[in-house]
Formats: structure tokens, C-alpha cells, sequence
């Protein structure tokens, strides 16, 4: 049985897990950080993703992607009022949305399947194995359009998944791993730039989810955003500069208010900087955490009613909950968990890493999947009711919110006319009365054979998987046929459409490749010119002047070779510099040598 | 599975859907997994939720015992452990996990299970009623004229002079709530009728006194459950109309 990881793909930061006999561990890259950002940077040379794209940021903020996880499965129309604190274009195709890069466009799985390439590529250098099974986390609140996107996504970076879980469950696994825990537990998931609520029940190693609520598009994102504004704000007082027409000030801005909100998460009051344009010098400005309290307390508030509504949904009092556990980087906030704290009256856990808590779960779920750990089992729920559109464009439910998947609900359709040969179904997911207020999830046409009206009888089956993903299939009662469906999905890319998503992926592979190696081939331009520099300071007297200009001579082809974007003639250059410098070495080792065996004697001496 | 009996004759009769096993035609005699190959077996989409989870046909349900069955059969049959297995034991996995989820949810509740044995016991889904029952009807057409003025009074007046409106509302709502507690009263004593007789249908001959109370009870819960969810309906748009 191959390996299965689990990976949290977060808004802001994504991380790689497995299970090392019974613990599991996210996996670090080369320098010790587990989380890689969730940017992607569309340079000349192909894609950079992670902590090196987060640089490009602000040097280079119209072709470089982040958040992405706010825009998968959604129309340009859901995400119409935050449009402004993007600086890269979106449009709409299919209702999809797609961002525009230079002369490209990228739908956000695509995007996404960037950074799960990235995560694949790390944990394969680390196992020393190829990775193809996963287990991805979304929010719990995620809808069918968000979780076959993210799906999609798994599908375009060459990945196996195997099960979508629900970010708050996984930390619960997590947790339930490490404590044994038994009773009620609530977990409390805030994120980059997106809410859980997850109620559930512990026993006897089954974690049985009660009810679940959220918000897909409120977290540590939307705190950044009050900070930005108050600045942005301010300089335009202050200096008469509007920021927000300077893309990359706008991403250091952006930068600076997050690390300002972290800071203040720990001291209660920090400075933020910001380096203005046209010479109008540095913006400075105190900011307390009681200032940053004030401003964030609405959305703070806004957390609270899922809270409620994922209680009375349960059935339960606040103090009915045994535990809470908070989950995501944005629960360090202390007026976080003070409200958490008053709401269910008792103080939060926090023992597990908010950040690191979902992949490991996630790890866990991979293994109960691979057949390792069989005493813990899952039982999730469908976060949205699921129903059809009917005359009068009412929403009539079959499945309610909060039933344990997988489920399923059958529906009888007949003809209303002489002869019709077919039925047009549309399915919304939602808990509004209306099918206009629901999510429209899907069109389909159901084909019936040509009969007097009310003859003929098609019952269709909606079976919602384990992955809360769901599945139609139809079947004609009177010749017990079963009939293929075609569903047109409202907000999501059609098969055609991934199938050439992940041949046109093994192109950017290759592009991929080419930023690597370029970037490896920096790096270790730059140690080596450290490592010369400072060999010449030390040996620079032993060896002739000819040599040290040849040396330096060599350096600077380097230094200019590095600002390029040929990898292959930085190493060239590296190779030139190696040798240009064998003879220093050399010099330097026997001196050294010398030194070590006259010390040796020295201390030698009675 | 054994097959308990039911109280009198059934209008459906159950059907034991398969007697082989889909994968090594042997006769099945275990309840959920062949004897022979040890491969899952399919839930028979005729399968009562009572039998599902094997219990008799009571309205009374030990809670505890309820939810301990349902976690084991859920150890059995979810798609989880079913990774490594063929296509088709996934494809029963996932038929039968969302059967069982569906049966245990049902069941759960003391009033979709009423809803559910009327349906099994008397072959049709609940009534849905569009007036209001006759011992009701004073206190709703009061509350109609009530809601009516609050509605059109609300959007023009200060909220001082709509105190007493308010007041009366919220006392009408405390009456219909009282009304629907004792409703719920009248459905546990029925319950506690149908319970003793399914008993006396086991230890005894089915004669026609047996029959006789039987369609009493059936009657009964039927007016009941409709007049509950008329109630609770009109409650239910109280309660938004208020807020």
C-alpha cells in the first residue's frame, strides 16, 4: 500500500504532512520551515512558489498570486467587493473565475495545484519516494463548487485525492489522536480567509460531527484589510499620496499591516513603517492592540452567530461543550479568544500548533485511508442543504445541513407535456427559500422517452460521497434503465476543461524546472562569492596580486552572470570561480594546517 | 438478519432482496458480510430502518443503544475502510453508509420516527394540513388578527406604542407553545400504547380487538403529528415576524 499524505491547502499558508509510525509530521524544506506561503510569482522564467515568491510580492505584484483559496469555486460576482485589494486582474469564463497574468489566465485550481505541486515536490525529497495519494483539508463550510475545485486542483498537479475532509475535523483528529479525548468538543477554526464552527462528538475513538456553520470569506485576510484602510487612510492626511495607486506599495502595505497585527498579538503596541513614493519619505505610526481591538471587534462578532447557530443545530447549550479548540493563525489573537473564552465559558486548547494542528490531521485521515490506523473513524456532515429548483423558482431541499455523509436522496420526475423528452433539473445548495438566494450548484437535462404526460417516471439519485462531493445518477422505472448525466457545473470547470489543465501543467513543469534551477544556481553563487571574499581577506597577502585580480576578475563575471537568467551560465561561472580560486584554498588549507600543527605544539609543550 | 415480528399484517412486506452473495454465489447466512468470502453484502433498498439497525418496531427507543449500533454498523460498512478493497465493495460501502446515516438519523428523532412507522405501518407519508384543527382554531384566528396589526403597525410606529402589541404576541406565543407541549404529552402516551401493543401482538393471537386498536392508534398519531407541525409552523413564523 503506496504511502497517502495529507496536506492543509491554506489561504495563506499550505502545509505537507505524514504519518511516521503513529505521529504524525509536517514536513519542513531545506530551510526548516514546514509552511509554505500560498503565492505563487509568474516571473520570465517560469513559476516560483512559496517563501522566494512571497519576495515577489512587492517587486512584482501584478504576476504574483496569493489568497487564491478565496476565489476557488466562486463567480467574479461573489467576490465583486474585494476586488480593490487585488493587485491582479480577474475575469469570468464559464463562471469561473480567471486571472490574468501578462498574456495568460489561470483559473484558481490551477493556481492552487501550483502550490500542491510545490508541497508533492518537498515531500518526495524528503521520503525519497514518489507521492501521488493525498488527502486534502478544505473549510468545513466549503461548498460543492469549492470542494470539486479543490479537487480539480489535486487532479491538475498530478495528485491522487482521496478524500476532501474538513479542516476543523482534521485538527479534531489531531487532537483526539494526542488526548484521547472523550465528550463534546467544539473547535473553533479562523484562518487566513476562512471560518469554522465544528461541533462534535467524541466516543470510543468515532468522531461524529453534530453540526457544523462558517464563513468562507472572513479571516485573518479581512483583519489586514481594517489596518490597511485606517493607513491608507492616514498617508492620504498626512501626505495627500492615495497608496492604492501604487500596486506595489499597496503589496508592502499590505505586508506591513499583517506583521502589525501578528506583533500586536504578543506586545501591546508596535510601529508600523511604511516607505512612501514620490520622495515623500517614511510613514510612521503607533499602533495598540487595544487600536487593532477596536477595529476588528465587528468581525470578531461576526464569528459568534455560526457559533450559535452550529450549537442550536447540535442541540446544545454552551455549557454542554467539554472543550474547545482553537484552530488557524488568526485564534492567537487575544480578543479572539477572549470572545471564544465568554462565548462557551471555558478557556480554549491550544496545546497543538494552530498553524501546523489541519495537516497533521490530515495525516491521520490519510492513514485510517492506507488501512494504518483502524481504531479512529470520521463521521462529517454536509455543511448546506441540497435541493432542487421547482415551479415558481422555490427551493425545494432533499438533504438537510448537518446529515452525516455519505447520504443520499432519491426524487421522482415525470413530464408535464404530451411528448417532452426531457426535464431540466437545477440544483442549489443553500438554506434560503428562494433558488435565486441558493447557490446554483448545477444544470442538468434528464432525457424521458417520448409519452403522454405523467407516464413516464425517471428517479434520480443524489448521493452526497464522503467527501461531501455529490454524485447524480438517474435511473428510468419502467425499463429499470440507468441513465448517464451530464452536469453542467454552475461554477466549476468542466472535465474537458481539467483534462487540458493538467496537460498544459506539464509544460509549466518545465517551466518550473527552469526558475529552480536558476534560483539553486543564485544561491550558490552567492555563498561562494561570500566564501572567496572571505578567503581573500584571509590569504589575500600569501598569494600574488596577479592571481587576486584574477580572482576578483572572476567574481564580477559571477555577480553579472547571477543578475541574468541562465542558470546554466551561473554555473558556468561558479565552475570558473572554483578554479580561479583552487590555488588560494590551497594556500589557505597548508597555512591553516601550519597553524593547527604549531598550536598542536605549542600546547604540546610541558 | 432475524426477523422480528410486527404488530398485524403489513401492507409492505419486507423483501429479504438477496439470498446470494454478489461476489461468491454462496448462500449468505451472516447479517452484513457473506459467511463465506467475508465480502460486504448490500443492504437490501427495501430494508426498513427499524430492521437497518436492528430493532423491533417500538416508539420507544433506548437512545444509548441506538447510537452504539449505529457506530458499529458504521465501523462495518464506511467508505474509509473500503479504500483498499475493489470497486464494487466501495460502491456498496458508500450505498449502505448512506443508507445506515439516513436510517439512524431518522430514528433519532422521536418525530421523524412516529412520521416513519405511520409510513411503514399505515403505507402513507403524514398529512399536511392547511387549516387549523378544530380545537385550535379560536387561538390561531386571534393570533392572525394580532400578527396582522403588529405587521402593518410595525414599519410606522415608535417602538414605545408597539409595547403592547408585542406583549400580547409574545403571550399568544407562550399559550401555542404551551398547546404544543401537551401535544407532545398525547404523543408519548400513544407511543407508550403502540409499545404495549406490539407486545400483546407477540404473546398473543392477533384478534379483532388487536386490529381494532391498532387503527386507533395509527389515527391518532397521524392527527396528531399533522397538528404538531401546524403548530410549530405557525410558531415557527411567529417567532420570524417578532425578530
Amino acid at each position: 500500500m503506496a504511502r497517502i499524505l495529507g496536506i492543509d491547502l491554506g489561504t495563506t499558508n499550505s502545509l505537507i504532512a505524514y504519518m511516521d509510525g503513529k505521529t504524525p509530521r509536517v514536513i519542513a524544506g531545506k530551510q526548516g520551515r514546514a509552511m509554505v506561503p500560498s503565492v505563487v510569482a509568474m516571473t520570465d522564467n517560469g513559476l516560483i512558489v512559496g517563501d522566494p515568491a512571497k519576495e515577489h510580492l512587492v517587486r512584482n505584484p501584478e504576476r504574483t498570486i496569493y489568497s487564491v483559496k478565496r476565489f476557488m469555486g466562486k463567480s467574479l460576482a461573489d467576490v465583486s467587493d474585494e476586488l480593490k485589494y487585488f493587485p491582479y486582474k480577474l475575469h469570468e469564463q464559464g463562471g469561473v473565475i480567471r486571472i490574468q497574468v501578462g498574456e495568460k489566465t489561470y483559473s484558481p485550481p490551477q493556481i492552487s495545484a501550483m502550490i500542491l505541486k510545490e508541497l508533492k515536490l518537498r515531500a518526495e525529497a524528503h521520503l525519497g519516494e514518489d507521492v501521488r495519494g493525498v488527502v486534502i483539508t478544505v473549510p468545513a463550510y466549503f461548498n460543492d463548487s469549492q470542494r470539486q475545485a479543490t479537487k480539480d486542483a489535486g487532479m491538475i498537479a498530478g495528485l491522487d485525492v482521496l478524500r476532501i475532509i474538513n479542516e476543523p475535523t482534521a485538527a479534531s483528529l489531531a487532537y483526539g489522536l494526542q488526548q484521547k479525548t472523550q465528550g463534546t468538543i467544539a473547535v473553533y477554526d479562523l484562518g487566513g480567509g476562512t471560518f469554522d464552527i465544528s461541533i462534535l462528538k467524541l466516543k470510543q475513538g468515532i468522531f461524529e460531527v453534530l453540526a457544523t456553520n462558517g464563513n468562507t470569506h472572513l479571516g485573518g485576510d479581512d483583519f489586514d484589510r481594517t489596518i490597511i484602510d485606517l493607513l491608507l487612510h492616514e498617508i492620504r492626511a498626512e501626505s495627500g499620496l492615495d497608496l492604492s495607486q501604487y500596486a506595489d506599495q499597496m503589496q508592502a502595505l499590505r505586508l506591513e499591516a499583517e506583521r502589525v497585527k501578528i506583533r500586536l498579538s504578543d506586545d501591546v503596541k508596535t510601529q508600523a513603517t511604511i516607505e512612501l513614493p514620490e520622495g515623500k519619505g517614511t510613514f510612521r505610526r503607533e499602533m495598540t492592540r487595544e487600536q487593532l481591538e477596536a477595529l476588528v471587534s465587528d468581525l470578531i462578532e461576526r464569528t459568534l452567530s455560526p457559533c450559535r447557530l452550529a450549537l442550536k443545530d447540535a442541540g446544545l447549550q454552551p455549557s454542554q461543550i467539554d472543550e474547545v479548540v482553537l484552530v488557524g493563525g488568526s485564534t492567537r489573537m487575544p480578543l479572539v479568544r477572549q470572545r471564544v473564552q465568554d462565548l462557551f465559558g471555558k478557556v480554549p486548547h491550544c496545546e497543538l500548533n494552530p498553524d501546523e494542528v489541519v495537516a497533521l490531521g490530515a495525516a491521520v485521515q490519510a492513514d485510517i485511508l492506507s488501512g494504518g490506523t483502524q481504531d479512529m473513524l470520521l463521521l462529517d456532515v454536509t455543511p448546506l442543504s441540497l435541493g432542487i429548483e421547482t415551479m415558481g423558482g422555490v427551493m425545494s431541499p432533499l438533504i438537510r445541513r448537518n446529515t452525516t455523509i455519505p447520504t443520499s436522496a432519491k426524487e421522482m420526475f415525470t413530464t408535464y407535456v404530451d411528448g417532452q423528452t426531457s426535464v431540466d433539473i437545477h440544483i442549489l445548495q443553500g438554506e434560503r427559500e428562494l433558488a435565486k438566494d441558493n447557490r446554483s450548484l448545477a444544470r442538468f437535462q434528464l432525457k424521458v422517452p417520448p409519452l403522454p404526460a405523467g407516464v413516464p417516471r425517471v428517479e434520480v439519485q443524489f448521493l452526497i460521497d464522503a467527501n461531501g462531493i455529490l454524485n447524480v445518477t438517474a435511473k428510468d422505472v419502467r425499463t429499470n434503465q440507468t441513465q448517464s448525466i451530464e452536469v453542467k457545473p454552475s461554477h466549476g470547470l468542466t472535465d474537458d476543461e481539467v483534462e487540458r489543465m493538467i496537460g498544459e501543467s506539464f509544460k509549466f513543469a518545465a517551466e518550473d524546472l527552469k526558475a529552480r534551477q536558476l534560483i539553486e544556481a543564485r544561491t550558490e553563487a552567492e555563498a561562494i562569492r561570500k566564501a572567496t571574499e572571505k578567503a581573500l581577506g584571509l590569504g589575500g597577502h600569501l598569494i600574488g596580486p596577479e592571481e587576486t585580480r584574477a580572482i576578483r576578475a572572476s567574481l564580477e563575471s559571477l555577480t553579472a552572470a547571477s543578475a541574468g537568467e541562465d542558470h546554466r551560465a551561473v554555473r558556468a561561472r561558479i565552475a570558473d570561480v572554483e578554479k580561479t580560486t583552487h590555488h588560494l584554498a590551497e594556500v589557505l588549507m597548508d597555512t591553516s594546517l601550519k597553524e593547527a600543527l604549531q598550536n598542536k605544539k605549542l600546547e604540546e609543550l610541558p | 438478519m432475524e426477523q422480528k415480528p410486527t404488530v398485524l399484517p403489513k401492507r409492505t412486506e419486507l423483501h429479504m432482496a438477496r439470498s446470494m452473495c454478489w461476489h461468491c454465489q454462496s448462500e449468505v447466512t451472516g447479517e452484513y458480510f457473506c459467511e463465506q468470502c467475508v465480502k460486504v453484502q448490500p443492504l437490501s433498498k427495501e430494508l426498513d430502518y427499524f430492521t437497518c439497525l436492528g430493532l423491533p418496531r417500538l416508539l420507544n427507543i433506548d437512545l444509548e443503544a441506538l447510537e452504539a449500533k449505529f457506530y458499529t454498523l458504521s465501523r462495518s460498512f464506511h467508505p474509509d475502510f473500503y479504500h483498499n478493497k475493489t470497486d464494487s465493495e466501495q460502491a456498496i460501502s458508500l450505498g449502505n453508509s448512506a443508507l445506515l446515516n439516513i436510517a439512524y438519523r431518522t430514528l433519532k428523532d422521536p418525530i421523524q420516527r412516529a412520521e416513519y412507522l405511520l409510513k411503514l405501518e399505515a403505507g402513507s407519508a403524514k398529512d399536511i394540513r392547511t387549516s387549523p384543527p378544530a380545537d385550535l382554531f379560536e387561538e390561531i384566528l386571534a393570533l392572525q388578527e394580532d400578527l396582522e396589526e403588529y405587521r402593518q403597525a410595525a414599519p410606522s410606529q415608535n417602538q414605545a406604542a408597539l409595547e403592547p402589541l408585542k406583549a400580547k404576541l409574545a403571550s399568544d406565543r407562550e399559550q401555542l407553545e404551551q398547546r404544543q407541549r401537551e401535544m407532545e404529552l398525547r404523543l408519548a402516551d400513544l407511543f407508550n400504547a403502540w409499545d404495549l401493543l406490539h407486545a400483546q401482538a407477540e404473546s398473543a393471537p392477533v384478534d379483532d380487538r388487536l386490529r381494532k386498536e391498532r387503527e386507533t392508534i395509527l389515527k391518532g398519531l397521524r392527527e396528531l403529528l399533522s397538528n404538531r407541525t401546524y403548530l410549530r409552523n405557525i410558531i415557527t413564523d411567529l417567532v420570524a415576524v417578532m425578530a
